[in-house]
C-alpha cells in the first residue's frame, strides 16, 4: 500500500472546516425549529426566529454562520496502519490557514503575552489535535469549531465522593443559572464526570460532539440526561438569556472511573451554534464527508 | 413598542425607550470589543483625541469576520460578542463619549446600568450568533482604526440600514430584563439546590 497524498488530507480538513461553520448539522436544526414551535412568548420567539432565519440566510450565501469561528479543534481517530500518520497534523495546520483565508474564518489566535493575533488562527498548540490511535487503516477526522461565548462560561469542580450524582447534579443546574444568557442559548451542555480534572473537562467537550437525537447507551445516565433537560428548561432563561421555554437543547453526560478520592465534574457548552463536522479517509485515498 | 431610528441619537430617544422596545437603527455603528474599550479609556486619560466622535452613536460589541475586494472592506459576519467583558469600560466610556446606546449580547452589569440612568443611553441587544443576518443589514465599512490591534479587535466604522431587530435589554430607568430572568430562575430552581 502507498503513501497518501498529504493533500487528500489537507483538503478533506479544509472541506469539513468549511462544512461545519456554514452548515449547522440536522440534528441541531431541528431542535431549534422544535423550540421555536416550542416557544409562547413573543421576545423568545423573536429570538428563535433570527436564529432560524440567520441558520437558512448562512447556507444560501455560504457564510460561516456565526462570526466567531472559535478555536479550530480536531479530533482524531487514526488507524495504526493508516499509511498517512505523520501528515496529519500539519495536514491540519495547514486546512487552517488556508480556510482561514478562503472561507473566510476569523483570525481568533492570540498570543497570551503579547496579545498578538497571529492572523491565521495558528499558534502553539492550535489548532488543538485530540488524538486516539485505533485498529485499522483509515482516518476520522472530526472538527468542532466552538465559539468563545460558551467557552467562557465551561465550569469544572472537584466534588467529594460524599457529594454523590446529587452534587454533580447540583453543580450543573448552578453552573447553567451562573452562565445564564452569556452562552448564546438554548445551548447543548456537555458534562464530563469522573476520570482527573483533566480527563472530565476532555469528556465534557467530547459529549457535545453527540448529536441530540442520541441518548447515552447506559440507561441510568440517559435518565439523567432527560431529567436534567427538563429541569434546566424549567429555569425560563430561555433564548439568549431573555426568557423562554428553551433553555438547553440537550443535555449528554460521558464519564470515567473516578479515582477513590475524587469526585470531578466538568461542563461545558455549546451555543446553538453547535458546529461539528466529520471525514473519513480510507487508506487507499477515497474519503466520506458526513456529520449531520 | 417598535422603533426606527437614525444616529445620532438624542438624550429624548434614548430616554423614550424601555426594556422589551424593538428598535431598528439607520446610520453609524461603530464595533468595540476589549482591546478598543481599553484603548478608548487610555487615550482620553491621556487627554489626546480620538479618531472618531462617539457623541449620540451606537457602539457595537462585535468582532466581524471581513474580507478584502479591490481595497474595499467587506462584512461577511458580524454577530455580537458577549458583552460583560466590556463591563469593566462601559461606565466611563458612555460618561466621557456620549455615546447613546450599546448593543451587544448576553446582558451587562450594574455599573453600565447606571451609566445608562445618569447619562441616557439604553444597552439592547441583537441576537446572539445571529452573525449573517446582521450582515445584511451593513451598506458598506466607511473606515477602520486600529488594526494594529487584530481585524475582531479593531474599531470598524459601520453604514447600517434597519439594523435589528435589537432588543432593549437595559432602560435609562433601570430595568433589566436579565436581571427580572436571572431572579426567577433562582427562584425556581431553590427547592432542587436546597
Amino acid at each position: 500500500m502507498g503513501m497518501i497524498d498529504p493533500k487528500v488530507i489537507e483538503n478533506v480538513c479544509i472541506e469539513i472546516i468549511r462544512k461545519a461553520v456554514i452548515y449547522l448539522p440536522d440534528d441541531v436544526k431541528n431542535a431549534l425549529k422544535t423550540a421555536y414551535d416550542n416557544e409562547v412568548s413573543d421576545v423568545a420567539k423573536a429570538q428563535l426566529k433570527a436564529i432560524l432565519d440567520n441558520v437558512k440566510l448562512a447556507e444560501s450565501i455560504e457564510a460561516p454562520v456565526c462570526q466567531d469561528t472559535g478555536i479550530i479543534t480536531f479530533f482524531v481517530e487514526v488507524g495504526a496502519s493508516f499509511p498517512g500518520i505523520n501528515y496529519i497534523e500539519k495536514s491540519i495546520i495547514n486546512a487552517t490557514r488556508t480556510a482561514t483565508s478562503k472561507i473566510p474564518l476569523r483570525p481568533n489566535a492570540v498570543h497570551p503575552f503579547t496579545n498578538k493575533n497571529s492572523g491565521d488562527n495558528t499558534g502553539h498548540f492550535i489548532p488543538y489535535i485530540h488524538w486516539n490511535i485505533v485498529d485499522g487503516d483509515s482516518l476520522k477526522l472530526t472538527v468542532m469549531p466552538k465559539g468563545g461565548g460558551s467557552e467562557n462560561v465551561c465550569k469544572f469542580k472537584m466534588l467529594t465522593p460524599a457529594d454523590g450524582i446529587d452534587g454533580v447534579k447540583k453543580f450543573i443546574i448552578n453552573s447553567v443559572l451562573e452562565a445564564n444568557g452569556m452562552p448564546c442559548p438554548p445551548t447543548i451542555v456537555g458534562v464530563g464526570i469522573g476520570g482527573g480534572a483533566d480527563i472530565s473537562m476532555v469528556l465534557a467537550k467530547k459529549a457535545l460532539l453527540r448529536p441530540l437525537n442520541k441518548r447515552s447507551p447506559e440507561s441510568q445516565i440517559a435518565k439523567m440526561e432527560m431529567e436534567l433537560y427538563n429541569i434546566l428548561n424549567e429555569t425560563g432563561i430561555g433564548p439568549m438569556g431573555l426568557g423562554g421555554r428553551t433553555t438547553v437543547l440537550g443535555v449528554n453526560i460521558e464519564y470515567a472511573h473516578r479515582h477513590i478520592a475524587s469526585l470531578p465534574v466538568a461542563v461545558a457548552f455549546n451555543c446553538w451554534a453547535a458546529r461539528r463536522a466529520s471525514a473519513v479517509v480510507y487508506g487507499d485515498g477515497a474519503y466520506k464527508v458526513y456529520g449531520d | 413598542m417598535e422603533y426606527k431610528f437614525k444616529t445620532p441619537l438624542s438624550e429624548s430617544d434614548a430616554r423614550t425607550l424601555r426594556i422589551n422596545d424593538i428598535v431598528y437603527l439607520t446610520g453609524t455603528i461603530y464595533t468595540a470589543r476589549d482591546q478598543a474599550h481599553k484603548r478608548i479609556l487610555e487615550i482620553i486619560s491621556r487627554g489626546d483625541i480620538l479618531p472618531i466622535d462617539f457623541r449620540g452613536m451606537a457602539i457595537y460589541h462585535c468582532g466581524p469576520i471581513v474580507k478584502k475586494i479591490n481595497d474595499e472592506w467587506i462584512v461577511v459576519a458580524a454577530g455580537p460578542t458577549t458583552s460583560t467583558r466590556m463591563e469593566l469600560y462601559e461606565y466611563d466610556v458612555i460618561r466621557t463619549l456620549g455615546v447613546r446606546m450599546v448593543i451587544g449580547k448576553g446582558g451587562m452589569g450594574l455599573r453600565t446600568a447606571e451609566a445608562c440612568k445618569a447619562y441616557g443611553a439604553v444597552y439592547a441587544e441583537f441576537t446572539g450568533g445571529a452573525a449573517v443576518l446582521a450582515a445584511q443589514s451593513i451598506r458598506r465599512v466607511k473606515g477602520v482604526e486600529w488594526l494594529d490591534l487584530g481585524v475582531p479587535e479593531a474599531l470598524w466604522i459601520l453604514e447600517v440600514e434597519n439594523f435589528g431587530p435589537l432588543t432593549v435589554v437595559i432602560d435609562s430607568y433601570g430595568a433589566n430584563i436579565h436581571e427580572n430572568v436571572n431572579k426567577k430562575a433562582y427562584e425556581k430552581m431553590s427547592s432542587i439546590l436546597k
